[in-house]
């Protein structure tokens, strides 16, 4: 009976020790969205954390990159949103973000080292806060099957390509190989503007005023609307929906169907795994136009969210995951171009990448060094959904055949100026 | 309850049964409705409405900011225009469409032919299926490589890429619409039709009437009470339509089968530049046309009713 009491005793003891564990835990959240596998890196990086940092646990909500923009906004607004969160739209979202200079040991580490790329997270006339860390550098440009042009038996264009060439290199190979899509460019602004600055478009005034439609873009428009004429696009991307929705061609491209594909370097992953041998793939330099080859840059953040309970909980897992040799396992094994400049420099091996996944990163990471003043400029202004948004919106319209290019570009115009005023009401 | 009963008299009692439904019903219906009645009043990125600025009827000015109410391209906001009248433009073909075929399925199950049961059950089956389930069904056949085009190429003709065509979009858009819902409005007039008492019928085939003149005189009016409901409930569907063509269309080609309420989901949520003033102020406008229809349907139902 003793024994049976002291048992019992000492078994209580340690479920009030667990239970002491368990308080003493913090739990954070962190919403993510994948494109490729960087889901399962993260959570193996997370793990390795918790393993290292008993109080802390971490619940990865992985949701689709369409709740990153749409409803994450709506519950950050709300004061309901994670602990962290990682999202594209840094401008949109930048006011719900939390400063972690005062929670970080090394605050210098965080500018050395994501620097340029911590302007995009802040809001207008802020300069010194540190809200998180780029999880990718992303940056547009073309991918091309390499295999329907050798069964075409049609020449590759160099890398100082006009997107004309391309457009007519790609039209014969479609012609010759019966493939439906010539040129795929996603619906989105980033990528329309990828051809749009090669043109010329200055974007904005000498206030640094967005001043949209200029000669360099009314060249880019004017080329997306021929494309969809002559045949080189398919309406079935531009011209199928309505509004601001992003359509992509990556079951096209995956599937053969599309001879050169105007996407991001976040496609590299999933293209690498899910084409496999099927046929030859290869990232090419962004086509030149009379201004430049510049692609468009931008990228997501894990950053930290103004209404957590816990900061200083999440600037240690923000330190943890930002430190170089993770962030570097990170990109390594999601084949991500570098946000990080110490990494970007030294250089990745992509040791789990095939070798055309590692010459297509070749391509976007020298593509980095191409990169016009304006592309930066409009991927770091405040607005730029908006403008993004407008655009895909009104060139739908001109491209469905609801409206004459002129039309749509007064009406840019008018939208960028009118949600923008919306958007500053205070 | 006895005791409750003594204390606030026999009269009040009803209110005490109403209250739970009407607490629930406050708080999920006029509750709502009050709040967005105060955010078309406001402007601003801001979703509490105490940290919005008040704006009066500035958005109401801008959705109603028209050179000519008929040509949407003269409208500031003119994918609102274009919304309604695609709105106006699908409900009513749609309901027309519907009460139609409708009417047609139900006198036909109504006769004695063989597998009545079988087809009744078929009919119905789209209605029980989700609309973004039905959406992504007729997606499947609708597109370049789909159901469709591979019988039109396997019979030697030209593929057809019905989702980008504007007048193919709303086609289908309507039709699929009326695919999954003409089950039920079925079986709203056969429930009609069988409550029709048979000897009038025998009455005319004694008579030797015409069989059209017999529908003509005697089924239509008698089932007129059971097609008014559902011309006003298919009115009222396709008026709040959004789910289905949402997801077949995605409102395209440009703007072709965009919806008022589409407009309104996108102007609010999907925009990235989230603009819940104007989208509140579509919303109403909407909600008072809904209420409209609402009231024509009561003033029908109390005309059959006297």
């Amino acid at each position: 009976m003793k024994s049976t009491t002291m048992l019992l005793g000492c078994a209580l003891f340690a479920v009030s020790l667990g239970i002491g564990n368990a308080q003493a835990q913090t739990t954070l959240r962190m919403t993510w969205y994948s494109d490729g596998n960087e889901g399962e890196v993260m959570s193996d990086l997370l793990r390795r954390f918790e393993g290292q940092n008993k109080d802390i646990k971490i619940v990865l909500d992985q949701v689709p990159f369409k709740a990153i923009n749409e409803n994450l906004p709506v519950q950050l607004a709300a004061g309901q949103g994670p602990d962290l969160a990682r999202v594209a739209d840094l401008g949109g979202v930048a006011r719900y973000m939390l400063d972690l200079r005062p929670h970080l040991k090394d605050p210098a580490y965080f500018e050395t080292n994501f620097g340029p790329f911590l302007e995009w997270m802040r809001v207008p006339g802020e300069t010194t806060s540190i809200p998180g860390f780029m999880t990718q550098l992303t940056l547009t440009g073309p991918f091309v099957n390499k295999t329907l042009f050798e069964q075409a038996n049609v020449p590759m264009p160099g890398p100082k390509a006009t997107w004309e060439e391309w457009a007519k290199a790609a039209k014969d190979v479609a012609a010759k190989v019966q493939a439906p899509f010539p040129i795929a460019i996603d619906r989105s602004g980033h990528r329309f503007f990828s051809l749009a600055i090669t043109q010329g478009a200055k974007l904005f005034n000498e206030k640094g005023e967005p001043a949209i439609v200029d000669e360099g873009f009314k060249r880019g428009a004017q080329i997306v609307f021929d494309w969809h004429k002559n045949g080189v696009m398919s309406k079935e991307l531009w011209g199928s929906v309505a509004g601001t929705a992003y359509r992509g061609a990556n079951d096209e491209f995956k599937n053969a169907q599309v001879v050169m594909y105007e996407s991001g370097s976040w496609q590299i992953g999933q293209f690498d795994k899910t084409i496999g041998d099927a046929f030859d793939w290869v990232a090419v330099p962004t086509p030149c136009g009379p201004a430049n080859c510049s692609g468009m840059p931008g990228g997501a953040a894990l950053v930290a969210i103004k209404t957590t309970q816990h900061p200083k909980e999440v600037a240690r897992l923000m330190e943890y995951l930002a430190s170089e040799q993770v962030a570097a396992e990170f990109y390594d094994r999601s084949l991500f171009v570098p946000g990080h400049m110490g990494i970007a420099k030294k250089g990745l091996e992509y040791k789990s990448a095939s070798p055309q996944g590692k010459a297509a990163l070749k391509v976007f990471n020298e593509g980095v060094s191409q990169l016009s003043p304006v592309a930066n400029k409009l991927q770091g202004y405040v607005h730029n959904r908006v403008i993004f948004n407008a655009v895909i919106s009104r060139l739908g319209q001109a491209i469905a055949g609801e409206a004459s290019l002129d039309e749509a570009y007064q009406r840019i115009e008018s939208d960028v100026q009118q949600q923008i005023a919306e958007r500053t009401k205070q | 309850m006895t005791g409750l009963q003594r204390l606030i008299g026999e009269r009040r009692m009803p209110y005490v049964f109403l209250l739970p439904n009407l607490v629930f019903f406050g708080l999920f219906v006029f509750v709502p409705i009050a709040i967005n009645f105060v955010y078309s009043v406001t402007g601003g990125p801001a979703l509490f409405p105490s940290e919005r600025p008040y704006v009066a009827a500035d958005q109401y000015s801008y959705l109603f900011d028209c050179g000519s109410y008929v040509d949407p391209n003269t409208c500031r906001e003119d994918h609102f225009w274009r919304g309604v009248y695609n709105t106006l433009f699908f409900s009513l073909f749609q309901v027309l469409a519907m009460v139609g075929l409708s009417l047609l399925t139900a006198v036909v199950l109504n006769m004695k032919i063989r597998g009545r049961g079988f087809f009744r059950a078929v009919y119905f089956f789209p209605v029980l299926l989700s609309p973004v389930v039905v959406a992504l069904i007729w997606k499947w056949i609708l597109q370049r490589d789909g159901l469709l085009n591979a019988a039109i190429t396997g019979f030697g003709g030209d593929r057809i890429l019905f989702l980008t065509e504007p007048g193919w979009a709303m086609f289908w858009a309507i039709f699929v619409s009326v695919w999954a819902h003409m089950g039920f409005y079925t079986l709203i007039l056969l429930a009609g039709l069988q409550a029709i008492p048979s000897d009038i019928y025998e009455a005319a085939e004694m008579d030797a009437t015409p069989r059209w003149r017999v529908f003509w005189r005697l089924t239509l009016p008698l089932l007129w009470p059971n097609l008014i409901v559902v011309i006003v409930l298919s009115l009222i569907r396709a008026v709040q339509t959004f789910d289905e063509v949402f997801v077949l269309t995605g409102g395209g080609p440009g703007t072709s089968t965009l919806m008022v309420v589409q407009y309104i989901y996108e102007t609010a949520f999907s925009n990235q530049v989230q603009n819940f003033g104007l989208a509140a102020a579509a919303s109403v406008v909407l909600g008072i046309v809904l209420f409209a229809l609402t009231l024509a349907q009561l003033a029908f139902t109390q005309r059959k009713s006297s």
